[in-house]
């Protein structure tokens, strides 16, 4: 017929392909989407991280029906939905636990990421896509956070949105403009109400589409590092180190998702709490705006950057500043940047040294805390390695990547604690490991001895 | 009329071209498509300003900042009262002649006792017990850190969470900053001004406190 398509589907898929390419996305991003026959369970988080997605936009949907986004009956429709709403009580713990499960599964996913070298060329849009996902995904968190409106949720609030005051200049304007009052009030209830339950999830939405289309244009990326695209291919020009997603890895993360609901199951069941590291016990005292709760602390997944704002102190900027200086000096005189960038850069950082003295120490935590998520942004640029996989550097690396681990959970346990002398001496050390094994990426990745990388990926068959 | 180059549908159903090809470019196009894109920008950014603007504080919030007044009989000597003031709590302490002697005593510890610093501070209190009467201490209680509320400890020596050598003042839990009894903050601590001190007027009687109106009456 005129104006049809010819298509290789006939009957129904037939008709709908001839207007709608439902065969031709299937076939790109499932079936005739090859990736590395050598994942491993490092890469089961990609699909669970969806899958949580779903699980929180579902129970998120039946929560709104009962919640009330106000600030004298916010709490109330919360123990309401606990309470009396049938079945309310398991939609609301499968959210709670699922946005603590969200951030396991994405740390995992990230560091899967750096073990691997995913981020590398020519995959750097994937990776930036997955970082705007996760700072999403952070303000998604913590708008949500206020919401059951305890006293946990109300100073939490308070004190990340007077973040923005530490801003010279514009911030105690800018957060009197995102509270919409001169305290956290039911305006700001309101405001981070429609942002959690609309504004945000389109945007997620949105990019992890773009994540995925980012992902399934370069391939998948596997635990050798090697292009399973310059291998061999076949008659059809199909490399042979790649296996069609579907049925082979969307059957293969399916054991993935039985383990991991297992776990969910468990924790919403008899854990839903989990000792105060999912839902704060002072979250259950409705929020009063006169008295701060004796400790607060924001929930454990935003514990390693609390405690790098709370790390630094007057003192801490002189080591700061010197560290800067120092930079500078070795970038003069021993760094690889060429004409006109060799005195820049160097400038820059000794400004940078200055104003570390010059402006409060409050605005250089706020600098510090939101310095290490951006600087994830640039991973892709930082790491200089002749590899891109942990399994050909130099076993000192693995080292390397160990304290940095180490460190992050040290941070995160600190970041839970009440302050005091010793573990803010502790989280001034982690928060100078943290930034040096980023900042110091250049120059510590590319030094060791590499171990040959095979020219094809290594699997045995099982 | 004329155009860049020959478009898709400038063929018509006969094969011959409907516009003649060798017509000169038309650079007026290219105007017209840039003022069009400046002007239709400009109204949408001009469209941000209302939704952008509908972030600030209401009407409401704006007018609910109403002046409190407190009987100062009713707060003994070594205790403090804390009331609401635009929605912020704001402490009343009444403090007893030896908290008030052993104020000039911290100076060496503090990061600005003379409360030199811009702000926070209005002309009256910038002294020593930063107050009108040094018996009475007004402040707003939301640390210059991050906005939680410090914990008043007023007796000197250890507790839970104090520091070994506490000389009795108050302690935010927040982030661990520390202020003596005139709200000064402490040296090396994460907030950096002394605690806010609010307009306020005793009454001519000196019986009461109107929190929020400066010496001439005004909220």
């Amino acid at each position: 017929m005129a104006g049809e398509k010819t298509v290789e589907t006939t009957g129904l898929l037939g008709w709908i392909d001839r207007r709608f390419p439902a065969s031709k996305l299937f076939k790109e991003h499932m079936s005739e989407y090859y990736a590395p026959k050598n994942f491993n369970f490092w890469y089961f988080f990609g699909s669970l991280a969806l899958l949580v997605l779903v699980i929180q936009i579902v129970t998120g949907i039946f929560l709104v029906m009962n919640y009330k986004p106000d600030g004298n009956l916010a709490f109330d429709s919360v123990e309401f939905i606990m309470r009396e709403v049938p079945w309310g009580w398991l939609i609301r713990y499968m959210h709670s636990t699922g946005a603590s499960m969200f951030f396991v599964v994405v740390y995992l996913h990230m560091l899967r990421g750096l073990f691997y070298g995913s981020y590398r060329k020519p995959r750097e849009l994937v990776w930036i896509f997955g970082m705007a996902i996760f700072l999403c995904l952070m303000g998604e968190a913590f708008m949500g956070y206020l919401l059951p409106w305890g006293q946990m949720s109300y100073w939490g609030a308070q004190v990340i949105v007077n973040l923005f005051s530490a801003i010279p200049f514009i911030g105690p304007e800018l957060s009197l403009w995102i509270r919409g009052d001169y305290v956290v009030s039911d305006a700001t209830l309101n405001r981070f109400f429609a942002f959690h339950v609309i504004a945000i999830p389109l945007v997620l939405i949105g990019l992890v589409v773009a994540h995925i289309i980012a992902l399934h244009e370069v391939g998948s990326n596997n635990p050798d590092g090697v292009e399973i695209k310059d291998g061999p291919k076949d008659s059809k020009g199909r490399p042979i180190d790649g296996i069609p997603f579907h049925p082979f890895y969307s059957v293969h993360d399916l054991v993935g998702v039985a383990g991991f609901l297992i776990v969910f199951a468990a924790i919403v069941f008899f854990a839903p709490e989990m000792g105060g590291y999912f839902l704060e016990f002072n979250n259950f005292i409705p929020a009063d705006s006169l008295k701060t709760p004796p400790h607060i602390a924001p929930v454990w997944y935003f514990t390693p950057f609390y405690s790098m704002l709370r790390a630094i102190t007057a003192d801490f900027t002189w080591v700061l500043a010197a560290a800067a200086v120092l930079g500078a000096v070795a970038m003069f005189l021993r760094g690889n940047l060429r004409g006109i960038w060799r005195i820049v850069v160097p400038v820059i950082l000794l400004v940078v040294a200055v104003l570390l003295r010059v402006i409060d120490a409050k605005f250089w935590g706020v600098v510090a805390m939101g310095g290490s998520v951006v600087i994830l942004f640039f991973l892709p640029w930082l790491d200089h390695s002749p590899v891109r996989s942990i399994r050909y550097r130099p076993t000192w690396h693995k080292y390397l990547y160990g304290i940095f681990i180490v460190t992050f959970l040290v941070l995160g346990y600190l970041g839970t604690q009440p302050p005091s002398p010793v573990f803010n001496l502790m989280s001034q050390i982690g928060t100078l490991i943290y930034l040096g094994f980023f900042l110091l990426m250049p120059v510590w990745s590319r030094l060791g001895t590499f171990k040959p990388v095979p020219e094809r990926i290594t699997f045995s068959a099982h | 009329m004329s155009q860049d180059k020959s478009q898709f549908d400038d063929v018509s159903a006969d094969g011959t071209m409907a516009i003649d090809a060798n017509l000169p470019p038309d650079p007026s196009r290219r105007f017209w498509v840039a003022t069009a894109c400046a002007v239709g920008g400009a109204a949408g950014v001009a469209t941000a300003v209302p939704f952008v603007g509908s972030f600030a504080p209401s009407a409401r919030a704006r007018a609910a900042g109403a002046p409190v007044q407190v009987d100062l009989s009713s707060i003994p000597e070594g205790q403090m009262r804390t009331v609401e003031w635009r929605g912020k709590p704001v402490w009343v302490l009444h403090r007893t002649q030896q908290q008030i002697d052993e104020l000039p005593n911290n100076d060496p510890f503090l990061a600005d006792p003379q409360s030199e610093r811009p702000g926070f501070t209005p002309e009256f209190a910038r002294n020593e017990y930063r107050s009108r009467d040094p018996k009475f201490f007004v402040a707003v209680g939301i640390c210059t850190h991050l906005g939680c509320s410090p914990t008043p400890h007023l007796a000197a020596g250890p507790g839970p969470g104090l520091p070994a050598d506490w000389e009795g003042g108050f302690f935010c839990p927040c982030h661990g900053s520390a202020f003596d009894l005139a709200g000064r903050v402490y040296k090396n601590k994460p907030a950096p001004d002394n605690l806010e001190v609010p307009p306020y007027e005793f009454s001519a009687d000196g019986t009461h406190v109107t929190i929020g109106v400066d010496e001439n009456n005004k909220a």
